[in-house]
């Protein structure tokens, strides 16, 4: 647990960190270091400078406007877990932060260093893409772009940000009175990160479904949505047995790479895939199957 | 002495007095020294280079590179260690089991034989520069195949470790008594009796103490003397086998030891890395420390418990045991650690009569080397691995006669006793009333209405199970001639020196060497409870091989029992010594002078008496000592136990299964134990919660990894689960009080007992849960994956 050498400069602004990147090669961002501190111990990570970005003030805060939750990367997990506004705007947002790692790793770490660290056992991924959020980049120049994310998650620490480009902030629509939104998971008893998790965002009108956006994450490379679970939720009233039914079509989802290790398989993982939807989907109808 | 009123006196006794831990606000302030907290002038920095290959052939090691690194003053390799280090010894070789004393090297002389193996060492003037450095080493290694299992390491054509342990066999002990064929014999095939047989699994398992191993070694080449700050369980013990590796005397080697941050066994043995330190230190002269990492203690810390053992049980249809077989692979890793072999021997295999009447018993245990960290005490060290042998057996056998497992156990306890019983592996227990601990446990859960809930969440289509777990332990360890017939190199006794001053205030020097125990408080309740000294008065000062006078440390639950009874006779010579010369000062005779509550008095007359601090104050400035008294108010005893002592009791547990996803939730433990008399509750509790949940941790999260290359997959706290406190209900603690016959405080241990019934109970408790489903047998830790794979397969059959 003794990180190899390295140079380190202190950003005071986005600009000024996007400069020190441009004039630093094999440099990283530090923010809440609680992704890359661990990597450079390990000595897995050798970057040759740390950029802190940790003093940029106008990448912190949360701020919640008719509609819409926008929030500063380097905005903490303890932060959005103890937001009251944010959990009347966004509850799974608090929710979720709340879940994640134990109090230290809240205290410290940030939500944009968790995105763009893209940990698929990370919980953030999961739950942004079921919340629909877009996120902020800025890059050389000044110049920004939004991106969804099934448009930024890749892979396993594989995103499509530039070399050059920062993460500023997420955007996420606020939920209405007929929404509905949980996160399930199984967590690692040794490191909390999920093995399975399940976002699920709902739309209820007259006892019914309109709308779902479900996003499983743990068990993948990246998220995937699972729109055929979606789709036969659509129109149904959410009692346990369309649950149920539902759910059972994830596996025309997960066509894809399946993770696995000696904790948990490919196969357990993708068969708790169903489990946590359901879950997931249980909590948010408040429908208990015990 | 509490008084009420001015009339009435009630005494409340120290002894048994839950007064909170005095060590406390020394650790939890960070005023605590541990090692690694040591800082001396000129010290310089250590950093291990560890064999990534489980097996390899060294073609080849160049230094050149990391000596001329930044900062690095020397880089050493076996060819500098060799014929100035001894190997580190194996001190504990249980005789008539051909054991094999390998070589083990502190650094791996052309081959390495587990992952971590240690292979360099570098001395920098940093710990970054010493890692840094590290680096720059290349090591040409030829890969060898490896053997993790310690069964298959037994099988032909197994990959060989040693060439003087052919099939890699590092002893073959047997535990014998009874006619174990003869009963096997008549089972088999009988109507009138039945037979259970099954294999367990005992993974292996990580120690995760909080503080990591760490060493300061400061050579002082003037004075030829070592000083080696040392996280160790016991200094002394380290002061021989340092002796021994080094060549140094042992009137020449200080250990420090004093704050060391929890153990669970792994601080029991000298390893390598300490040894290197020291030898660094001695090349160079300048003080040298060298702390481990958390995944560097993963590979190169012992692990605990890698047993593989295949078992029957015979008894009658009405259930009375009659026999018990085992054949047992233990794995011992590489190399044989410093108490290895007598772990799965005679602190396993003779306990294989539990807390029953077994007349027939028959253990062959293989010690086996295997590619992988070496194997050593874990909390509980053999006790659980017997107890859950035992625990397992009696749960399959009361499925097989379609008995409760609660009345197969009372059908074969032993009756109770209060001065010695046999058993037919060889030991006498000292005391026990086995039925008084499962009726209170069975009294506390409510027995009855607890099976009744079970059936109803049964029909619910919930899976409830209850898992019990009776068991008894043996520590407090123990007689030194039985130590000595065991094959343990060096004694079991303890001693403690009780020293008053003239003002009345005591220091008190052990041999033990408390790392989280609380000694510092229960001691000194000893001597106020014994001698009326205020606990404040009193300062325990342990772990200081300078300081304290012989001990034989901290493990097996000894420290109270053997400790605490050479500690008790100190202070009844001080008491004798105190009648004496009261004696003379109140001009009575001896026999007239009675003590009580830290006063001696003439009997009669209670006003005319003299303080132990009045005694303490004559005896030191000795103005007025009756003829042929010594001066000064201080005792030693050095107390060889007569015994064991056999701890006991019953554990329930209840947990619920999510045959969804496999989980499983410990909704309820019930632990009743019975150590005897308890000289502080609060820690007892403490002890039995703390042990229950590492326990808990093997059955449910914990079990080390090697992939067939011999890699650790489970290298980190990322990968390795320790129990959480959100995945754990609270647990009941009760207990029953039997003293030990032959204890001068008839305690009997308690540091162990948690852990030793626990993983059992969980486990009987999961597999009961799981019955309607059909899944009868499940591999630890049990995780979600394995138990919802079980039940796919129990509904596929």
């Amino acid at each position: 647990m003794f990180a190899p050498e390295f140079d380190y400069h202190k950003a005071a602004t986005v600009a000024e960190a996007i400069q020190l990147l441009a004039s630093n090669e094999d440099a990283k961002l530090l923010a809440g270091g609680h992704s890359l501190l661990p990597l450079l111990k390990l000595r897995l990570a050798r970057p040759s400078a740390l950029i802190d970005i940790g003093g940029i003030s106008e990448l912190k805060g949360i701020t919640i406007t008719d509609g819409s939750v926008r929030i500063g990367a380097l905005t903490t997990h303890r932060q959005l877990a103890a937001s009251h506004d944010l959990e009347h705007a966004c509850g799974l947002l608090s929710d979720a932060a709340g879940g994640i790692g134990d109090p230290q790793v809240r205290n410290r770490g940030t939500i944009g260093g968790n995105i763009v660290h893209a940990d698929p056992a990370s919980d953030w991924p999961s739950v942004l893409t079921a919340l629909d959020a877009k996120f902020t980049i800025q890059g050389a120049g000044g110049a920004t772009r939004t991106v969804e994310p099934g448009d930024f998650f890749v892979g396993p620490l594989t995103t499509t940000l530039g070399e050059q480009e920062i993460l500023t902030s997420i955007e996420v629509p606020t939920l209405g009175h007929h929404q509905r939104a949980e996160y399930a998971k199984m967590a690692h008893p040794a490191s909390g990160f999920a093995v399975v998790g399940s976002a699920v965002v709902v739309s209820i009108h007259d006892g019914k479904c309109t709308s779902a956006r479900i996003a499983v994450g743990g068990l993948v490379p990246a998220p995937v949505r699972m729109v055929s679970v979606e789709a036969a939720l659509i129109g149904k009233e959410l009692n346990s047995e369309n649950i149920a039914e539902a759910a059972s079509h994830a596996s025309e989802d997960l066509t894809g790479e399946i993770l696995g290790d000696f904790f948990a398989s490919a196969e357990y993982r993708k068969a708790m895939a169903e489990v946590e939807i359901r879950h997931s989907l249980f909590h948010a109808t408040e429908v208990h199957h015990h | 002495m509490t008084k009420l009123g001015g009339t009435l006196t009630m005494t409340t006794r120290i002894f048994g007095s839950g007064i909170r831990r005095r060590e406390d606000p020394r650790l939890m302030t960070g005023q605590a020294a541990y090692t690694d907290d040591i800082k001396l002038t000129g010290m310089v920095h250590a950093a291990i280079l560890r064999s990534p290959h489980a097996h390899a052939k060294i073609n080849s090691i160049d230094t050149s590179a990391a000596k001329s690194a930044p900062g690095v003053l020397a880089v050493y390799t076996s060819a500098d260690t060799e014929g100035v280090l001894n190997p580190i010894p194996c001190a504990w070789q249980p005789p008539d089991s051909d054991v094999k004393a390998v070589d083990h090297h502190a650094l791996a002389v052309d081959v390495v034989r587990y992952v971590g193996d240690a292979v360099a060492v570098v001395v920098a003037e940093s710990r970054y520069q010493a890692e840094d450095a590290l680096e720059l080493i290349n090591v040409d290694y030829s890969a060898m195949p490896a053997v993790v299992n310690p069964k298959a390491a037994m099988d032909a054509g197994a990959p060989q470790l040693h060439e003087d342990a052919p099939n890699n066999q590092a002893f073959h002990w047997v535990v014998a008594g009874g006619d174990t064929d003869a009963a096997f014999a008549e089972a088999v095939g009988s109507q009138n009796h039945v037979v259970v047989t099954d294999t367990i699994i005992q993974q292996r398992l990580i120690p995760n103490a909080v503080e990591p191993r760490s060493a300061v070694a400061n050579w002082q080449f003037a004075m030829g003397e070592l000083t080696l700050w040392s996280t160790s369980q016991n200094p002394h013990i380290a002061r021989f086998l340092c002796s021994l590796v080094t060549g140094i005397g042992e009137h020449k080697i200080r250990i420090i030891a004093v704050d060391v941050g929890g153990g669970f066994g792994s601080k029991i043995p000298m390893y390598a890395d300490e040894m290197l330190a020291a030898f660094c230190s001695m090349q160079l002269r300048r003080p040298v420390k060298w702390t481990a990492t958390r995944s560097e203690g993963y590979m190169a810390t012992i692990h605990g418990r890698d047993h593989v053992q295949n078992v029957e049980m015979a008894a009658t249809k009405d259930g009375k045991i009659t026999g018990l077989r085992a054949e047992v692979y233990a794995g011992m890793g590489a190399y044989l650690s410093t108490a290895g072999p007598g772990v799965p021997t005679i602190l396993h295999g003779l306990m294989y009569s539990g807390p029953y009447e077994i007349p027939n018993v028959r253990g062959d245990i293989y010690g086996v080397f295997t590619n992988t960290t070496p194997v050593d005490a874990y909390r509980g060290a053999g006790r659980p691995e017997a107890t859950f042998l035992l625990e397992r057996m009696m749960d399959l056998l009361a499925v097989e006669l379609n008995m409760d497992p609660v009345e197969l156990r009372r059908v074969n306890l032993i009756q109770p006793f209060e001065d010695g019983h046999d058993v037919s592996t060889g030991l006498t227990y000292d005391s026990g009333n086995y039925q008084a601990t499962l009726d209170l446990a069975m009294q506390h859960v409510d027995y009855p209405a607890l099976r009744k809930e079970q059936e109803q969440e049964r029909s619910e289509g919930h899976y409830m199970g209850i898992g019990v777990s009776t068991y008894c332990e043996i520590c407090g360890l123990g007689p030194s001639q039985v130590a000595g017939a065991v094959g343990f190199g060096g004694g079991l006794w303890e001693s403690a020196t009780v020293r008053f001053y003239a003002t009345g205030k005591v220091n008190v020097y052990v041999g033990i060497s408390p790392h989280g125990q609380g000694e510092e408080t229960t001691f000194a309740q000893i001597v106020s409870d014994e001698l009326g000294v205020p606990v404040d008065d009193i300062e325990v000062i342990h772990g200081d091989t300078d300081l304290t006078p012989m001990g034989w440390g901290t493990y097996g639950s000894r420290s109270t029992v053997v400790g605490g009874g050479a500690l008790a006779l100190s202070t009844r010579k001080i008491r004798d010594k105190g009648i004496a010369l009261a004696a003379h000062l109140l001009e009575a005779a001896e026999e007239d002078i009675q003590y009580e509550d830290g006063k001696f008095f003439v009997r009669g007359s209670p006003d005319q008496s003299k303080t132990i601090q009045d005694i303490a104050l004559m005896a030191n400035v000795a103005w007025n000592m009756p003829e042929g008294m010594e001066p000064g108010l201080e005792a030693t005893t050095f107390y060889d136990p007569p015994n064991f002592s056999y701890p006991f009791g019953a554990h329930v547990a209840v947990v619920s299964v999510d045959a969804d996803n496999g989980h499983i939730v410990l909704l309820r433990y019930v632990a009743v134990d019975d150590c005897g008399p308890q000289i502080n509750p609060v820690i007892v509790e403490g002890q039995v919660q703390g042990g229950v949940v590492q326990g808990a941790g093997q059955a449910l999260w914990e079990g080390v990894v090697y992939d067939d290359n011999g890699q650790l997959l489970t290298g980190s706290m990322m990968d390795y689960a320790v129990p959480k406190a959100h995945l754990l209900p609270n647990i009941e603690v009760l207990s029953t009080v039997t003293p030990s016959p032959h204890n001068p405080l008839g305690v009997k241990g308690i540091g162990e007992t948690g852990s030793i019934a626990s993983t059992v109970s969980i486990y009987n408790a999961v597999i009961d849960a799981l019955r309607p489903l059909g899944v009868t047998r499940l591999e630890m830790p049990l995780s979600p994956q394995r138990v919802w794979q079980a039940i796919q397969q129990a509904k596929g059959a």
